[in-house]
């Protein structure tokens, strides 16, 4: 147990960390490795709970995804490291005292046990035990029967994204040639090319009668 | 000592307040916020996963499984606006952010 | 029934078809419309007065109900007694004959249906103030004529001058009818009923009775003579609301014949008649009667004696005339009164008409500087203005000759000081009368021509159907006189129970008992002011000129007619405007309008503009917003739910 407790500490400890020197670091970039450090850390944090397969999912598409994207976009738009502009020590007491306020109430209601636990009457989906099921294996079994529409869904969220992604960067440079397929493709073979006779010796004029 | 719900949850909230900390009290940019807005969602994964080791229910998973997804998609889209709005404004400091003054 | 009814509706019914229909008839058909109502009108009213006078047959026709409410009733009836039928004999005499005389006066105006329209109408009012039975429907024929005196006078309504005349004739007799209307309230206050036989049975019983009024008590029936008083004062251009009366002169001459002389402005001296039994009661009343009366005889002779414009001088020897029947009321002869009411209404509606013809002639010129020298040219109109100047002087033999001597004879023989001020005052007015009278005949008909040759051979007689009713005029203002000598009478019974004389004011039973010295001064008088008249305006015409150059202020104060025009510009009309004015801009403008709509609305735009405020544009702020939200709900949650 104590091997658990100073794994989850240590895991806590880096993950909470992290997150500060997101949103306090002076370099985007910096900001971005960050926040890839927390993601990982949190990652250990789930497989500690048991939920490998989300950890793993966590590591491939958080960070081998969307951090990248993160850091693709910080280097492309080219971000000065910007100096700390005035206002912000403007607003750190009123925001930090709320936020404080909000954390503590947050962790409060699950401290003092004001919201009531009723817990085992609400299962509707057990786990099953691990030695019998792998937490993959469960999840399949969960995702694609009963909660398979939402799985089509997400799908679909994802496409909305990417073509919205899309559309919404696409640019169209003006003075580019490019290709019309549907004109080359309904150009007629017998107009594309004609025979000349030309007597050898004499040129003849390119342009078509 | 036992690691319980509360332990994990109270990382899950100290993530989150970090989080909402990053849209407000940064000024230097916009990225910034969109990062933020990813803590956040991290921190709703952790509770969510918590709950359902701690309740044997698998449903929180699945879920968390779907708030990635739509996290996933949200940040290429977040992304995708503030490259375009670069390209038309040249800057993305938060406080030249602001055409939709009232 | 019908004999009683027609005559007071039918000019409406004409007014109504000419007014209505008047564009669909054309000018010619409306002329014969409303003429011939007003002829069977003025046939059925010598019928009526056939019947009154002579069957001695009093009526009451009652028509319909018009207002119960509570303590108030008040029905809609005709009333027809001795005083009546005088009146409405004169009155639709005088009015067919201007309706006649206006076919030819108005001949070339673009806008005949309505003129005709408007005269009939207001004949229609004024046979409804004095056929009324109540006060309430008095007080709505009062009202009438003075509307259709507004309509009248401003006729010509492109002309700013007649429109600012009509507005002015209409205020004034506006703040007449304010005291009026208080009086009929008093009455209602005091008597409980508005219908004459209740008040007047009543009057006897409330002779000494006092009313409190703002902590102090007043004499009940002084109080309601007097109001009803301030009334007449309006409406017959008496001493101090006179000013609208010359202006009125910007109305056409056939309606200055007809309102302004015969007619409404005789309303006054009709109502104090009627309500004699009240009168009777109040002798402080009377005494203002005849204070008023005496005072505006012979304060506008002096302002005629000056006058240029020959309608303006014919004006104010109506409002000294007038004058001359007020304080005859006065003195309780209220008969003579009627009676010089009557001979005043044909000889001055006779010299109104004429004066018509004479500026008809000179090519629509009303200046008497600018005429002169016409008298054989147009020699039927010289002989009518003489029998209406020789009326109106009291030269004997004319019928102002008989009503003006009954009047003069009843003020001496009342005995008391205003009495005696009265007699004297109309004396000297007699002088002025007779005075300005003939420098009106001299200057605008002898003495060498004054106009230029294109006016001069333009001067032509009066069409028959304006000459006409001049000599039917003219029959009037010599014989009615003589014939109707039985109204002052000594011991008949003419008036029956439409006048009340008390015995304590044998004014006109003792006025036939007079030394012969007190008959003969008016004739006297008559005859020096025509005598006068021919010395300074034909012997001697440089006279008046240097006289004038002479006694400048004296001229002045008279040519501007007292200067009463000024005084009450500076007194009301100017303090009048500020007040409107500072109303209208800090009143209305400032505090209403302010607090109102204009506060409003930038009440609600300030609050549109600090709400405005909390859209930043900025993110953050948003951000902010919502985690304040947040915390808010989960604090909630948190404490106050358990």
């Amino acid at each position: 147990m104590i091997i658990e407790t100073i794994i989850f500490y240590l895991f806590a400890v880096v993950t909470v960390a992290a997150g500060v020197m997101v949103i306090g670091s002076r370099n985007p970039v910096h900001s971005v490795l960050f926040l890839i450090l927390a993601f990982f850390n949190s990652s250990g944090l789930f497989v500690l709970m048991g939920a490998e397969f989300l950890a793993m999912i966590l590591v491939i598409v958080y960070v081998g995804a969307v951090a990248v994207l993160f850091l693709f976009v910080v280097m492309m738009l080219n971000v000065n490291s910007a100096e700390l502009r005035a206002g912000f020590l403007h607003y750190l007491p009123i925001g930090g005292i709320i936020g404080i306020v909000l954390m503590a109430e947050l962790i409060l209601v699950m401290a003092t046990g004001a919201a009531d636990m009723e817990m085992p009457q609400m299962v509707s989906a057990p786990i099953p035990p691990a030695h019998e099921v792998t937490n993959t294996e469960a999840i399949g079994n969960l995702l694609y029967t009963r909660y398979a529409y939402l799985f089509q869904a997400s799908g679909f969220i994802l496409l909305i994204a990417m073509v919205g992604a899309i559309v919404l960067t696409f640019r169209r440079r003006e003075g580019v040639q490019r290709q019309r397929i549907v004109d080359q493709v309904a150009r007629d073979p017998k107009k594309a090319v004609t025979l000349k006779d030309i007597t050898p010796g004499e040129g003849g004029s390119w342009k078509s009668d | 000592m036992e690691i319980g719900l509360t332990h994990y949850l109270t990382v899950a909230a100290i993530l989150f307040t970090l989080g909402v900390f990053g849209i407000f009290l940064n000024r230097k940019n916009v990225i910034i916020i969109l990062m933020a807005i990813e803590l956040m969602l991290l921190a709703v994964n952790i509770n969510l996963v918590a709950f359902s080791t701690y309740l044997g229910d698998m449903v929180g998973q699945i879920f968390a499984m779907l708030v990635l997804t739509v996290a996933a998609a949200e940040a290429a889209i977040g992304l995708a606006i503030l490259v375009v709005y670069f390209r038309n404004r040249g800057t993305i400091a938060v406080e030249d952010v602001n055409v939709m003054k009232g | 029934m019908a004999l009683y009814i027609l005559p007071v509706f039918l000019p409406l019914i004409g007014a109504i078809i000419a007014g209505l229909f008047g564009r669909v008839l054309g000018a010619r058909n409306s002329q014969i419309v409303s003429v011939t109502l007003m002829g069977a009108s003025a046939v059925l009213a010598v019928i009526l007065f056939h019947n009154v006078i002579v069957d001695g047959d009093v009526r009451q026709v009652q028509i319909f109900e018009w207002i119960s409410s509570g303590a108030f009733d008040v029905n809609w009836a005709i009333r027809v007694d001795e005083l009546t039928a005088v009146m409405m004999f004169v009155v639709t005499i005088v009015s067919f004959l201007v309706h006649v005389y206006s076919i030819g006066y108005m001949s070339h105006d673009p806008h005949i249906p309505r003129f005709f329209a408007y005269l009939s109408l207001f004949t229609f009012f004024m046979l409804t103030l004095i056929t009324s039975d109540n006060f309430l429907q008095l007080f709505f024929g009062w009202e009438g004529v003075g509307l259709a005196s507004y309509l009248l006078i401003g006729f010509w309504y492109k002309r700013p001058a007649a429109n600012a005349a009509a507005i002015k004739a209409f205020v004034v007799n506006r703040v007449g009818d304010f005291g009026f209307a208080l009086g009929i309230l008093a009455i209602f206050l005091s008597f409980n009923s508005v219908s004459y036989d209740v008040v007047f049975a009543a009057a006897p019983d409330m002779a000494g009775t006092d009313f409190t009024f703002l902590g102090h008590s007043f004499d009940t029936l002084t109080v309601i003579c007097i109001l009803l008083f301030v009334g007449a004062m309006g409406k017959s251009a008496q001493f101090m609301l006179h000013t609208w009366l010359p202006d009125a002169m910007e109305g056409p001459t056939p309606v200055s014949a007809l309102i302004h002389a015969a007619t409404m402005v005789t309303a006054g001296v009709f109502m104090v008649a009627r309500c004699s039994p009240l009168f009777e009661y109040a002798p402080i009343a009377l005494a203002v009667v005849t204070f008023i009366g005496a005072t505006t005889a012979i304060f506008a002779a002096t302002i005629a004696l000056t006058q240029n414009d020959i309608k303006r001088v014919i004006a104010y020897s109506t409002c000294s005339q007038l004058g001359y029947m007020f304080f005859a009321c006065g003195v309780s002869a209220y008969s003579a009164g009627i009676f010089h009411l009557t001979t005043h209404a044909f000889f001055k509606a006779l010299l109104f008409l004429g004066s018509g013809a004479v500026i008809h002639a000179m090519s629509d010129e009303q200046d008497m500087r600018k005429m002169g020298g016409i008298w054989r040219a147009i020699p039927l109109t010289y002989a009518m203005m003489w029998i209406g100047s020789l009326a109106l002087a009291g030269v004997p033999f004319f019928s102002g000759f008989f009503s003006k001597d009954i009047i003069l004879e009843s003020a001496f023989a009342a005995n008391t000081g205003l009495g005696m001020y009265a007699y004297w005052a109309g004396l000297v007015a007699a002088v002025l009368t007779a005075l300005y009278s003939w420098r009106l005949i001299i200057l605008t008909f002898h003495g060498k021509p004054r106009a230029d040759e294109k006016v001069m051979a333009h001067v032509h007689e009066a069409p028959p159907s304006m000459t006409i009713p001049l000599i039917v005029l003219a029959i009037g203002a010599i014989v009615i006189g003589y014939l109707l000598m039985p109204m002052v009478g000594g011991e008949t019974d003419f008036w029956g129970n439409s006048i009340l004389v008390l015995h304590e004011h044998p004014a006109l039973h003792d006025a036939h008992h007079v030394a012969f010295w007190v008959k003969a001064l008016p004739t006297v008088a008559a005859v020096v002011g025509i005598a006068a008249a021919y010395y300074f305006f034909m012997i001697r015409p440089d006279l008046p000129a240097r006289i004038a150059a002479r006694f400048r202020p004296l001229y002045l104060f008279s040519y501007n007619k007292w200067y009463f025009d000024e005084l009450y510009q500076v007194v009301f009309i100017r303090p009048a405007k500020y007040l409107g004015y500072g109303l209208w801009k800090q009143g209305d403008g400032g505090v209403i309008d302010g607090i109102g709509p204009d506060g409003m609305a930038n009440a609600a735009m300030n609050i549109a503009r600090r709400a405005a405020r909390m859209q930043s544009g900025y993110l953050y702020h948003y951000a902010f917003a919502m985690l304040l939200g947040l915390a808010g709900v989960v604090t909630w949650f948190l404490f106050v739910r358990t």
